[in-house]
């Protein structure tokens, strides 16, 4: 077993954790994706989860997500043990996600993916009969997109008729509009091209002003240093390393994520 | 240009609120189904004098139409949601032999209203059931939902003629037939009525309510669905139950039409209405679909049909034009599908 690098221990060590979970394992069979693995969050930072290819990111993502339940370990949010067995779960506590393939409706309108299973009703008896406020909705998807900076000339056009920036903007603004403590954005920057990479993170510093934290999982390494206030390092299941994104290199991230230990480069 | 940017150069100002909705309603599936229909109409006018556009003959073509439209509606839902149901004509011909089995029970055709709902609930519950089968064996059992209907096509097909020994029932109470299946309301048939009242409520829930969004959703994009927290197979067992009872209803309002059980009429029914939809401007891949648009839709195999009658050529010809006119507009569809995703 490599020692652990010297781990920057985060500035505010004195605060509770957003979330953090602890000793997290989970099995697929005979592989074992994550083998105690430690992570946390703080209140109003901006961390980026790191690893290489099968590292196990994927998987922990999901076990804060709640698409996955863990086979052991603990999740804890603002101190308390949660479990988490649904996306809804996740959500009721303030957690949304930007999923890497977006998850969006492509036949409906923004509006209707940033309302999807939270749709306003009418009121009255209309929305005792189940029918929807579109007005509302759309009133409100156009001031989200206002405020976040989301320009999309045709808001009652449907996604599937949209650019990857725009889809992107839109999974992004759904996210961001509903989550109260955390977002967790799945490789945000994939599909995206340059300029379009630099506006998600002029989005994810929108977010961390508003007093939310973001999870960025990533491998674009420049676009972590960009926005990330620190960065823990997942490799093969567990976590190896903590750093402030101010105290280290890329050099020293790469390292860490790959195995070599940090002392033998340093 | 999506995400707010300095360095992009300003938009030009794009097209007003107005023009874009405009737009959209020009360039709908509904006013191309609506025009196409009107246009064949018209040449139908013309072909025949005196003979097509009679109020005689259009109404006979609406009420001869209304039990596909019943069907049409149910299938709107279903394949909003990226889903089949082939089942609807032979789940409407099992209710015809059931309601009129269990009405046979309590006097037949000297049976009184007691006896019409007692059919009435026999032919809706029969719906019911073959929607429950269909959608929990698709949800459950996970068997793609063609082959799930396909195999209830055939088990209802079967149990109708089991029942009946092959040979039509009849005994439909009087009140039923003169009232329902020859009745009118207000000076409108009506069949007419229970096919219009059924489609404004069809409509309302697929296009108005959350239900509806939902159904579009799993339609479109199931995981991302169950990622919102919306329970699909919930949603796709209650788009079944909604198939069910329009076929069960359309049964019901056959027998009263009829006052036998019209075993054999009915074999084209289920591919008429799913043409009707898929004119209608509902894809048969899932996400979209338009009530409004089916109910016109469905008219317009019905008025060929009735035209060619008219020109004396033999009416199983409509079989033929129905079979090929259904795979060229799922391939006109097709095709526009692939360039808006492409152009995305």
């Amino acid at each position: 077993m490599n020692p652990l690098p010297p781990s920057v221990a985060p500035h505010h060590t004195s605060q509770v954790p957003l979330l953090e979970t602890r000793g997290i394992t989970k099995r697929y069979g005979q592989v074992e994706a994550l083998r105690g693995a430690d992570f946390s969050v703080y209140p109003n930072e901006v961390v980026a989860l790191l690893g290489d290819n099968g590292a196990g990111k994927s998987t922990l993502v999901k076990a804060i997500t709640g698409t996955i339940v863990p086979d052991e370990g603990q999740v804890y949010f603002e101190g308390r043990p949660v479990r988490m067995a649904s996306p809804v779960d996740a959500r009721n506590l303030g957690i949304e996600t930007v999923f890497q393939d977006l998850a969006l409706v492509p036949d409906m309108d923004p509006s209707g993916n940033l309302f999807l299973g939270r749709e306003i009703l009418r009121p009255g008896f209309l929305g005792r009969l189940g029918m929807l406020d579109r007005k509302a909705m759309q009133e409100r998807t156009t001031e989200a997109f206002e405020r976040l900076g989301v320009r999309i000339q045709d808001t009652q056009a449907k996604v599937i008729g949209m650019s990857g920036g725009q889809r992107q903007g839109v999974a992004v603004a759904r996210a961001m509009v509903w989550a109260s403590k955390m977002v967790l954005m799945d490789e945000p920057t994939a599909a995206l091209g340059v300029v379009q990479a630099r506006n998600v993170n002029d989005l994810i510093l929108r977010v961390k002003a508003s007093g939310v934290s973001v999870v960025l999982v990533s491998h674009n390494m420049q676009h972590v240093f960009e926005v990330a206030d620190r960065i823990e390092i997942l490799r093969l299941g567990k976590r190896v390393a903590q750093f402030r994104t101010a105290d280290t290199t890329i050099e020293e991230v790469v390292s860490a994520m790959t195995g070599l230990t940090v002392q033998g480069v340093a | 240009m999506s995400l707010s940017s300095p360095q992009k150069p300003a938009l030009p100002s794009g097209p007003s609120p107005l023009m874009l909705t405009l737009r959209r309603l020009a360039g709908s599936q509904a006013m191309l189904t609506t025009g196409t229909l009107l246009v064949v109409m018209a040449i139908f006018s013309v072909l025949f004098p005196g003979k097509f556009a009679t109020v005689y003959n259009i109404q006979t073509l609406v009420v001869d139409y209304s039990g596909i439209v019943l069907l049409g509606v149910g299938l709107t839902f279903i394949m909003t949601s990226a889903r089949f149901d082939l089942s609807v004509g032979a789940v409407l011909v099992l209710s015809c032999v059931l309601g009129a089995k269990a009405m046979g029970v309590v006097g037949g055709s000297d049976g009184g209203w007691g006896a019409v709902l007692v059919g009435l609930v026999a032919c809706l519950a029969t719906g019911l059931l073959a929607g429950l089968v269909n959608g929990y064996l698709i949800v459950k059992a996970r068997v793609p939902s063609i082959i799930v209907t396909l195999g209830t096509l055939s088990v209802a097909q079967g149990a109708a003629y089991v029942v009946t020994g092959g040979v039509d029932l009849y005994g439909v109470p009087k009140p039923m037939l003169d009232a329902i299946g020859q009745g009118r309301l207000l000076g409108l048939p009506v069949p007419v009525i229970v096919a219009a009242l059924a489609v404004l409520i069809g409509a309302f829930v697929l296009s108005q309510t959350r239900f509806g969004q939902y159904a579009c959703a799993i339609g479109s994009n199931a995981e991302a669905a169950r990622r919102a927290g919306i329970n699909v197979d919930r949603v796709a067992i209650m788009l079944y139950l909604i198939s069910g009872v329009g076929a069960g209803l359309a049964g019901f309002m056959s027998l009263a039409r009829f006052g036998s059980t019209t075993l054999a009429a009915h074999q084209g029914d289920n591919l008429t209405a799913l043409l009707g939809v898929v004119l209608g401007g509902t894809s048969l891949f899932g996400g979209t679909g338009t009530v409004i648009g089916t109910a016109v839709g469905v008219f317009i195999p019905g008025v060929l049909s009735n035209g060619l009658v008219m020109m004396q050529v033999l009416p199983y010809w409509q079989y033929i034009i129905v079979g090929i006119v259904l795979i060229g507009v799922v391939y006109i569809d097709l095709v526009k599908r692939r360039g808006r995703t492409e152009g995305g």
